[in-house]
């Protein structure tokens, strides 16, 4: 049953992946990252992350994609793009070289790591899953906000940075202009 | 182990299988037939507060009208506007239409939860819960499916291929995803002082009218969550998505025949839905109204069967206060829609969570859970003062530039 599930998962977030870099129109392409995400929810699911999976739909395919629409409408860039043009000379070559060598390190780092590879951390433990349907929650606040609390802080502080930072550039640029 | 279905665990039998199609069947027809009405009660009720009749050629009092409509709509001739993206065209009513119908699946729809009975009812020897599915996130999936909902909206204004549902389409997805911060917050209230995701766990903790999370989180996630909640359905007076003054029809203006009505229906199986989730987070879903060890029983009919009444009685409320809200609020403007939102609905709803959880800190450690309340009442005025200084400087800033709003 969970090989069935892995599978269909599994083809939904390819096509999805796939549709992502082959639509030549950027809101079909949104569309099928959403597929992507879903699958990853389904993924999780399967895990018995439910926590994950819900956090998935809410946080990546219920606000993130949206946004991208969203500046896909309002800037109007949804129309088709002409594969044709190349806007930097040999940038497809590059891309192209780029892409292999990553899917080569990739494939080398997985198989080299898949014997010696440990969890780090504690890890969920599913086993608590069947009495509790609340454990999968706690165990992951135990972990968020109890042993890793100081990293987690520390990401809350440099994404405020980034949306700080990213406000003040684009103020300084329109009042510069007016 | 089959982990995929909660319903489902061991093996797999065919009384519970059946059950669960028994469930299913129900949960849609019953949200059919529930669209249906609620769109003739808005009606009349609206009707009633114009000093007009309302429907009433069709069947008794004119409840068959929707019915007429329905009818009406299938026949109609199917429009596909030259400049729309076939294929989003067609999705988006669909779009719409599954999320509305999927969250009802998590609403406790009765069984027995007074005594401590975690309203577990045995059905042709199987124990099972009145409701389609339980799952451990509970109302973490109906906040999931209303984020998914967005894309319905937008979807369609953009594949209509036509300025006006445009601007409908990105006025909605900006004021869904405003609102939906506003909406889980007031939430993560109920989930501190319940202490559980899963909706029946959340009903089973609300046994008496003190213990209703209405009261139990002071009224304010309550008041926030209406409002947001009334934001994400799109309803008056948010409905700033099909504002027909400025936008001729909104995000729907381009469609006809069934996958306009496809949209209707949504909307309105979507304002029973989070009526049926308004119900089952603040005012205790199926159960009966209880004080100081006096219940109000109603004789005759069994307990299980007794929350239903207590359920469609108490949806029945909010499904009037939704119609009362059109027939008597005019509509924000969007700057007003904005503000609201993020400057108040937002840091008072964070600001309550955190009151609620010192308060729940203090009572675990001990300490005098007065004394901390004073305090973190300090620390918000405190956080408050420095919110309006910022509101009041960025106002000012906006003004130097010459900004105009």
């Amino acid at each position: 049953m969970e090989l069935v599930v892995f599978v269909l998962a599994s083809a939904m977030m390819l096509i999805g992946a796939l549709g992502v870099i082959t639509r030549s129109n950027p809101v079909h392409a949104a569309l099928s990252l959403i597929l992507t995400l879903f699958g990853v929810a389904v993924h999780f699911v399967a895990l018995e992350a439910y926590f994950l999976a819900a956090v998935q739909i809410i946080v990546y395919a219920g606000a993130i994609v949206v946004l991208f629409l969203f500046v896909i409408m309002l800037l109007g860039v949804d129309k088709a793009e002409d594969l044709a043009t190349e806007p930097l000379v040999a940038q497809r070559w590059l891309a192209g070289i780029a892409g292999l060598g990553l899917l080569g390190l990739l494939v080398v780092a997985v198989a080299r790591g898949v014997k010696v590879l440990r969890p780090r951390g504690n890890g969920l433990d599913t086993a608590a899953q069947g009495a509790d349907g609340d454990a999968n929650i706690q165990q992951l606040a135990q972990s968020v906000f109890g042993d890793y609390v100081v990293a987690f802080e520390l990401t809350s502080v440099l994404l405020v940075v980034a949306v700080v930072g990213t406000v003040m550039l684009a103020r300084r640029r329109t009042a510069g202009e007016a | 182990m089959f982990a995929l279905d909660p319903m489902l665990e061991g093996d797999v039998l065919w009384t519970p299988l059946l059950i669960v199609m028994l469930k299913v069947l129900v949960v849609f027809v019953v949200g059919l037939v529930a669209t249906m009405l609620m769109v003739w009660f808005e009606r009349k009720v609206i009707a009633g507060m114009q000093n007009r009749i309302g429907p009433n050629k069709a069947g008794p009092f004119g409840l068959l009208q929707t019915l007429a409509d329905g009818i009406k709509l299938f026949f109609k001739e199917d429009l596909l506007p030259r400049r729309s993206d076939k294929f989003v065209f067609a999705l988006a009513p669909f779009l719409s239409l599954v999320p509305a119908f999927l969250a009802f699946a998590i609403i406790p729809l009765g069984g027995d939860y007074r005594n401590g009975n975690d309203g577990v009812v045995t059905w042709f020897g199987v124990e099972t819960r009145v409701q389609l599915a339980d799952p451990h996130i509970g109302v973490l999936f109906a906040l999931a499916i209303s984020s998914i909902a967005v894309y319905g909206i937008m979807l369609a204004g953009w594949s209509s291929g036509s300025k006006y549902p445009l601007l409908g389409s990105v006025r909605a997805s900006a004021q869904m995803v405003s609102y939906e911060a506003a909406l889980g917050l007031s939430l993560a209230s109920v989930i501190l002082i319940s202490g559980t995701l899963s909706t029946s766990g959340i009903v089973a903790a609300q046994s008496t009218l003190t213990d209703w999370h209405v009261v139990a989180t002071g009224i304010v996630p309550f008041i926030i969550f209406l409002i947001a909640a009334t934001a994400e359905l799109n309803r008056p007076p948010f409905d700033l998505v099909e504002a027909e003054q400025e936008l001729v029809g909104g995000f729907n203006t381009e469609y006809s025949s069934i996958r306009f009505a496809l949209f209707f229906l949504a909307e309105f199986m979507n304002t029973v839905t989070m009526s049926a989730l308004i119900v089952t987070l603040f005012f205790g879903g199926p159960q009966p109204i209880s004080y100081g060890g006096i219940t109000l029983d109603i004789p005759l009919i069994p307990n299980g069967l007794e929350g239903t009444i207590w359920l469609l009685g108490k949806i029945l409320v909010f499904l009037y206060v939704y119609v009362w809200f059109r027939a008597t609020l005019p509509r924000l403007r969007y700057d007003q829609l904005m503000d609201l939102g993020w400057k108040v609905l937002i840091p008072g709803s964070l600001a309550w969570f955190m009151l609620l959880a010192a308060q729940r800190l203090a009572r675990n450690e001990g300490w005098n859970v007065f004394t901390t309340t004073a305090v973190a009442v300090v620390v918000l005025g405190a956080c408050y003062a420095l919110l309006q200084g910022a509101f009041a400087i960025s106002n000012k800033t906006r003004e130097r530039e010459g900004a105009q709003f």
